[in-house]
């Protein structure tokens, strides 16, 4: 039997940072992979013969940009391209001209807002700088392992000394817009600033992804800020695909983890976390096999790991029950679509620079409001929300020549569907999209050689989140910062000795980022984030 | 007036940002697009298409021109393949850099030489004595560089055979005559293609055209800058002073400052500036040209220290910035930028010998809100950025 210091359970792109950061330290590390291939939900995959996808997360946006810089990802083979704009088709059908963009040029934005209202136009400025300062503020807290207010131990009170003393720091107004935004829906927070509806509803729908709620749900408005944070190359507001697909990503890490030393055994699933007295021990695999470690890291979910990796009989029951409560509602679909030509948009029909940036089917706050209706009482959206982009345009290298991917985000498809997901509510979903968005690009249906449809509950039986959660358990308040995925539990630390969680499923949460694997692996090494 | 290059009908309609730069006499898009992030990534993830035409360029022909060629550059260009490009500086009699170009043996006794500057004058006055003929075809003969991972599948879809790095060979590009090379100035997998002026139009045609399903951009100076730069290449009259334009002994370069040791063939028997590197040689150089890269955490800092976000530079810059080491400037960087593909904050410098090593610790000199700060940095090998196909 082989020994590590630390078996890390799921290779998705936090285990393995977490693997990396470990390894770096000099510890010798395990990661034990379920699939046949590592990355969880940040993975590309040949799904059809030469059309590549990233299949179920599709861009980077918030990956810190110390772990870029400490795993020197971009030697690791990570090259993150620049999602540069915006386009909300302002209705189906339509004519020519009836679209918003958001254009990384600051003139062609202007007058492209101005065009819509130039009440909306000036304010965006003030509205950019405003989000800028919030998300400085709170970019601190992303780095370390979140301080529990309630907590007398020494060393969370120094944290959380120090944060307080941050935030003290902070000019008045600052705090009071923080506040807002901590507690407001995006659709009211928004409503104090613009009057385009579809810039509202554009905005706001950075709000609502991966949650059961809608944009007039208040909590929605924080996540406004993360649209602000991502801060690729340190340069603010940036968001990216990466050459290849989200798969480059873990491959990325994965080098960078080996480089250090760290052992990576995909097509092992570990049936159960071992447990002796109230410490961790090791892990069993589903043949059998024992690995021992002191240290046993789970980038599983928390559900998955608590109640099935461990057992409740091994947990206090108030953490138990803490755990039980935790929230995860899956919400979102994918769909992939491999493209004989480009999508021909009736809003502008020319081929063109719009197509490398993101495509977002949100017309309107009441539009993602009705959608978010639907989705409330277990039904897909009819008219669902969509974040499109077109990986080929970026990279042609996704698919054959002069062909094209098209990674569809959709939104509502709700993990408790009426009756059920089984095949034909899957395909249903598909039609669904595949009808919405041809009403906006009417050549969409001729174009697709092959369709991809991936439900939540697919979601949850390929890459094993719970509920097909894409954070790993929903990001609202109640379930972030020192609250994630328990009280009293937020650093990473479980009521097991030796077990520790890195997953989206503790604080920060989800999204490409990295940074719950970064913490984790800071926390077991005792350094300080 | 500015000339146009034979592309110009071409690429101004498509230079939307209407940023044009001056080179060599003639004007080239800066960026075709509004910012030229998108062009710049195209050369790392596609293929880009630049006009560089402006590039002086000479034939050279007869039973001594490769002799000729040896007496001026600092290469062994006899020595040289048919079908083989060199990349050479060449030098005054002093030993110092007056010029970088490329030297390509189309046959046993014909040569195409480009140069950033004029050398018509320099080549005929080393001509004494010998049996070559010399043309300047500068204006004759457009210039396209297609750079990036797709380049190679592009040109051969309309018929371009396979080459090796730096090896040149006729063609014809969908029923165009041209020579393409496998060369370039980014650092990646790259071909130029040389033309009959008369033939650009329908040559860059033919090429957008096959580039298309690869997704091929024009791109401009500004993308090529960065890519130049994560390449290491050195650029004249911004990394260093032609021995032509010094004005003071201090401004000028060896090719052993310039990093570009490597191209000097002392086993050649004559050649202008010989004797005097082979002293510097002896002795060393007493400068050296190497990358730098800025520590980030110190950046930062910096910026944090009056409360803001780290702002980077968007373009490569050109301007002289000191370092120093040890209390002292010990030398000064030349070009620098942000590069999007690294994430660093990386430059090309000149630092005494002393401090040149890889690893040494420097400190560069950042403004930050108006005021000269010191950012920790430190001498790191060149190319900052070297695929595997840039050769394969």
């Amino acid at each position: 039997m082989k020994r590590y210091d630390a078996i890390i359970v799921g290779g998705g792109h936090n285990g393995l940072a977490c693997a990396a950061y470990l390894a770096r330290a000099g510890r010798k590390v395990l990661v034990v992979e379920r699939r046949e291939r590592i990355g969880g939900a940040a993975m590309t995959e040949e799904v059809f013969p030469g059309f590549r996808f990233s299949v179920f997360s599709y861009v980077v946006s918030l990956l810190r940009p110390e772990i870029i810089r400490e795993l020197e990802l971009p030697r690791h083979g990570l090259h993150i391209l620049p999602l540069e704009s915006t386009l909300t088709p302002l209705r189906p059908d339509g004519k020519a001209g009836d679209y918003l963009a958001q254009w990384s040029d600051h003139d062609q934005n202007r007058r492209e807002l101005a065009r819509h209202s130039v009440r909306d136009a000036e304010a965006y400025d003030e509205f950019g700088l405003l989000l800028h300062r919030m998300a400085r503020a709170i970019k601190p807290l992303l780095g370390v392992a979140p301080p529990d207010p309630a907590s007398l131990d020494l060393r969370e009170l120094w944290d959380l000394w120090r944060l307080g003393r941050y935030f003290r720091g902070l000019p008045e107004k600052d705090l009071h817009a923080l506040w807002k935004l901590l507690t407001m829906s995006a659709a009211d927070y928004l409503d104090e600033w613009f009057e385009g509806e579809a810039l509202k509803g554009t905005k706001s729908a950075s709000g609502i992804i991966g949650t059961l709620l809608g944009p007039r749900s208040p909590g929605t408005a924080y996540v406004l800020l993360h649209h602000y944070m991502g801060e690729l190359d340190g340069v603010f507001r940036a968001w990216g695909f990466a050459r290849g697909g989200n798969g480059s990503v873990s491959a990325a890490i994965a080098a960078a983890a080996q480089a250090h030393g760290a052992e990576i055994r995909t097509q092992a699933p570990v049936s159960k976390i071992l447990i002796s007295g109230s410490s961790a021990t090791g892990a069993v695999l589903d043949n059998g096999e024992e690995l021992r470690a002191p240290i046993v890291v789970s980038g599983a979910d928390p559900r998955r790991t608590f109640l099935g990796l461990v057992g409740e009989q091994h947990l206090p029951d108030e953490f138990a029950a803490a755990i039980r409560r935790y929230k995860f509602r899956g919400s979102s679909a994918k769909v992939n679509l491999a493209l004989a030509e480009p999508p021909r948009f009736i809003c502008m029909p020319q081929p063109g620079p719009h197509l490398r940036g993101a495509i977002s089917i949100s017309p309107s706050v009441d539009y993602l409001e009705r959608a978010y209706d639907d989705a409330k009482y277990g039904e897909i959206s009819r008219r669902p929300y969509m974040d499109i982009i077109m990986p080929s345009m970026l990279d042609p290298a996704m698919a054959p020549p002069g062909k094209h991917v098209m990674s569809i985000f959709v939104q509502y498809a709700p993990y408790h569907l009426n009756g059920g997901w089984n095949d034909a509510r899957r395909e249903e979903l598909g039609d669904t999209v595949v009808n919405t968005l041809a009403e906006y690009a009417p050549n969409l249906k001729s174009a697709i050689l092959h369709r991809q449809v991936i439900t939540p509950a697919d979601i949850e039986r390929i890459v094993g989140l719970s509920e097909g959660n894409i954070f790993q358990g929903e990001l609202t308040l109640q379930q972030m910062f020192f609250l994630r995925p328990a009280p009293a539990w937020a650093r990473y630390r479980t009521p097991i000795r030796g077990l520790y969680q890195c997953g989206s499923g503790t604080h920060p949460g989800g999204g490409v980022m990295g940074a719950a694997g970064r913490n984790a692996a800071m926390e077991i090494l005792g350094a300080r984030a | 007036m500015l000339k146009t290059t034979p592309f110009h009908e071409r690429t101004a309609p498509l230079c939307a940002s209407h940023a044009w730069r001056r080179w060599a006499g003639h004007v080239v898009a800066s960026s075709y697009e509004l910012t030229h992030e998108r062009e710049y990534h195209v050369i790392r993830t596609a293929a880009a298409l630049f006009d560089v035409s402006p590039l002086y360029k000479y034939m050279v022909r007869g039973r001594d021109a490769g002799r000729l060629l040896d007496l001026v550059v600092t290469r062994n260009v006899q020595k040289a393949a048919v079908g083989q490009v060199l990349y050479t500086p060449w030098c005054d009699h002093a030993g110092k850099v007056m010029d970088d170009g490329t030297v390509a043996r189309l046959n046993d006794t014909t040569f195409r030489m480009t140069s950033a500057e004029p050398n018509l004058r320099w080549l005929q006055d080393n001509a004494a004595g010998l049996e070559v003929d010399i043309t300047d075809v500068t204006g004759g003969i457009a210039a396209l560089s297609l750079q990036g991972p797709a380049a190679g599948s592009i040109l051969a879809s309309i018929g371009a055979p396979a080459l090796k790095y730096f090896r040149i060979a006729p063609a014809t590009l969908h029923g165009i005559a041209v020579t393409v090379s496998r060369t370039g100035y980014t650092g990646d997998l790259g071909y130029e293609i040389w033309a009959e002026a008369g033939n650009a139009l329908a040559l860059w045609d033919a090429v957008m055209e096959a580039g298309r399903p690869y997704g091929i951009m024009p791109a401009g100076l500004l993308a090529l800058d960065m890519a130049r730069l994560e390449a290491g290449l050195i650029l004249i009259d911004v990394d260093y002073v032609p021995a032509r334009k010094a004005l003071i002994e201090s401004q000028l370069s060896s090719p052993y400052e310039l990093d570009l040791g490597w191209t000097v063939n002392l086993d050649k028997e004559r050649f202008n500036g010989r004797d005097a590197l082979v002293a510097e040689k002896a002795r060393g150089p007493a400068w050296q040209f190497v990358g730098v890269e800025v520590e980030w955490s110190s950046l930062e800092r910096l910026y944090a220290e009056v409360g803001l976000a780290t702002r980077l530079p968007s373009a490569t810059w050109r301007m002289s910035v000191p370092l120093y080491a040890d209390g002292e400037q010990v030398g000064y960087a030349t070009s620098g930028g942000w590069s999007p593909l690294l994430k660093k904050y990386i430059a090309l410098a000149h630092l005494r010998s002393r401090w040149a090593a890889p690893g040494t610790p420097l400190e560069m000199e950042m403004t930050v809100e108006h005021r000269r700060r010191r950012a920790a940095a430190r001498a790191v090998k060149k190319p900052f950025f070297d695929p595997p196909r840039k050769r394969a």
